[in-house]
């Protein structure tokens, strides 16, 4: 198929790849401190997360959904 | 038992009364000719981007998984957790590769994952092994639903024992039945809607209301033992608690988009774009499993297992009493007849879908593969129906004649199960370099070494891979896996050297574009 100039934005997707890499670094997050409110960095890192992720996914929405 | 709760069951039983009438009112939602497999069976592929949120939300994070995953926090601490970065891998795999599903489902009219491994391998015998697999991974998962279901019954104190106590499950399981039978999965996708809706302002309340008693995050994080507040670090030559933690997180997020009621659900959203939007707001389900994994700490800081009241409770259900208890503990009747609600109304919603994606299954891919190939759609409609009820009726007798423990660990055993399925289906959508009998052998290794490996480890979800004096501790899900694509990939080269021609592939390239 064509690239119907979709490649260059190709790029965009390691975004996705960088959300298995932040996930899966365990020993980065095992770690209590710096405590949020109390809340060990293991949990708050974590929760945060999820919507840096979330963000990162909808970046890769924006950029590569073809506007209509 | 505790007493009876008959404020809260009131509540209860009016807000079950409002999701039976509104089960029954979806066949008329986005009208469709209930007659036809697309229709009872996949909500006609009409539901928008919102309503598909609230189905695959009310679908993955299950009433069990409201109930277990704070019980594992409970009871082990920090491991719970990995429920998080689980959940946050999922949406990448979504966003990228579900698409691609739907698109060429809805060219070729595929209701089910086996039905596109037919078209793109050609091949009868590949396609009723994922198809075997994901009936055989969704009945224990269905019978979990009703677990769920069973706590907070028995935490109202209803209950007892012989026929009288398990009436209030077989009322629930017949209202159930009856309203997916009539409506297809208009029925849960419609009731996913309140069902979400009470879940996120029980969620709110508990995270506002409890750490206020209990004297704020700090004082409920200090009263978590050392032990269970972070995972322990490895010992040299071994990955220890991080390897079961990361290969838990990752296996669990490659094999749950491959269970049928994933790919129901994705498969009836409106278009492909409405599935890549999802992948980017789902993860507000994600941020409160996380906050409800919490619970299971504010339920050790309120000590509510050493509280008299709930010893019972305790006994009966384990660290799964855990949740409950705190509600009980806290919360005034009424709310916690709306938070027992949102839990049992939990259970409904991923249990009819799942009945109907193994019905999907059953009918197009045994049925009329295999007996009735002339079928009319009224015959598929059918059929598919009555087995929804079939596949029901089997969770309940499971849970109640059959031990309880028997249906986690066979959900275990699902999960172990469902992956053997990716090469095949995910693979599949990029690529028909696989040969599909080596496929075929493939699946059948992973399943025989996966479920052997977490039967003879007493079905613990974890196995210990030693190379060389180093110990690689993780999910034997992910290592059958690898064993798995290894087999099929050693096999397809073989056939390749002897030159043997690959089967029809009716798809085309073009098809797996998002238009």
């Amino acid at each position: 198929m064509t690239g119907r100039g979709r490649e260059p934005k190709r790029g965009w997707y390691t975004l996705l790849l960088l959300q298995f890499v932040l996930a899966l670094c365990v020993p980065f997050y095992n770690t209590p401190e710096p405590r949020l409110a109390g809340v060990p960095f293991f949990y708050w890192f974590q929760l945060a997360m999820i919507l840096i992720c979330a963000v990162l996914t909808a970046i890769v929405y924006f950029v590569t959904e073809h506007r209509r | 038992m505790a007493t009876l709760n008959s404020t809260a069951l009131a509540v209860f039983v009016v807000l079950f009364g409002l999701i039976t009438w509104l089960g029954f009112a979806a066949a008329r939602w986005r009208r469709g000719d209930l007659e036809r497999l697309h229709e009872w069976g996949l909500g006609g592929r009409r539901f928008g981007t919102l309503t598909t949120w609230f189905l695959i939300g009310g679908d993955l994070y299950t009433a069990y998984t409201f109930i277990a995953v704070p019980a594992l926090a409970f009871g082990q601490g920090a491991l719970a957790f990995f429920a998080v970065p689980y959940t946050i891998i999922v949406y990448p795999i979504l966003f990228i590769v579900f698409p691609k599903l739907w698109s060429v489902a809805h060219r070729h009219g595929y209701i089910t994952a086996a039905d596109f491994v037919r078209g793109r391998f050609g091949n009868r015998w590949l396609a009723l092994a994922v198809t075997v697999t994901g009936i055989l991974a969704t009945m224990p998962y269905i019978a979990l639903q009703l677990v769920g279901l069973q706590v907070v019954i028995g935490a109202m104190g209803v209950g007892g024992a012989g026929v009288v106590g398990d009436a209030p499950l077989i009322i629930a399981f017949l209202i159930l039945a009856a309203f997916t039978y009539s409506s297809g999965l208009r029925a849960p996708a419609a009731i996913a809607i309140v069902k979400d809706s009470l879940i996120f302002i029980t969620v709110i309340a508990v995270l506002v209301v409890v750490p206020s008693e209990l004297g704020g995050y700090g004082a409920i994080f200090a009263a978590v033992p050392p032990q269970k507040l972070l995972l322990t670090p490895p010992a040299a030559g071994s990955t220890g608690a991080y390897g079961v933690y990361a290969t838990l997180a990752l296996g669990s997020a490659l094999a749950l988009l491959l269970y049928p009621h994933s790919v129901t659900a994705i498969l009836s959203a409106s278009s492909a774009h409405a599935v890549r939007r999802n992948a980017a707001i789902l993860p507000a389900y994600s941020l409160m499993l996380g906050l409800l994994a919490l619970l299971g700490f504010m339920a050790l800081a309120a000590g509510v297992d050493k509280l008299p009241a709930y010893t019972a409770g305790f006994q009966q259900f384990n660290a799964n009493f855990a949740v409950p208890a705190l509600v009980l503990q806290m919360f005034p009747s009424w709310f916690v007849g709306v938070a027992f609600a949102a839990i049992g109304i939990g259970a409904l919603v991923p249990a009819a879908i799942m009945s109907i994606a193994a019905a999907n299954l059953f009918t197009r891919n045994i049925y009329r593969e295999f007996f009735r190939p002339n079928c009319t759609y009224a015959d598929e409609s059918r059929v598919a129906k009555w087995l929804s009820l079939i596949v029901k009726a089997g969770a309940l007798v499971f849970i109640l004649e059959v031990n309880q423990q028997y249906a986690i660990q066979m959900q275990l055993l699902g999960g172990i199960w469902i992956i053997q399925t990716l090469p095949a289906v995910l693979f599949g959508l990029y690529t028909r370099w696989f040969n599909s009998w080596a496929l075929l052998f493939g699946w059948a290794a992973g399943m025989t070494i996966g479920t052997a490996v977490a039967w003879s480890a007493g079905f613990k979800p974890t196995w210990v891979l030693t190379i060389g004096g180093h110990d690689f501790s993780g999910y034997t899900a992910l290592y059958s896996l690898v064993l798995n694509i290894a087999l099929a990939g050693v096999l397809t080269v073989l056939v390749r050297a002897f030159g043997r021609s690959s089967d029809r592939d009716e798809t085309a390239a073009s098809d797996y574009e998002t238009a």
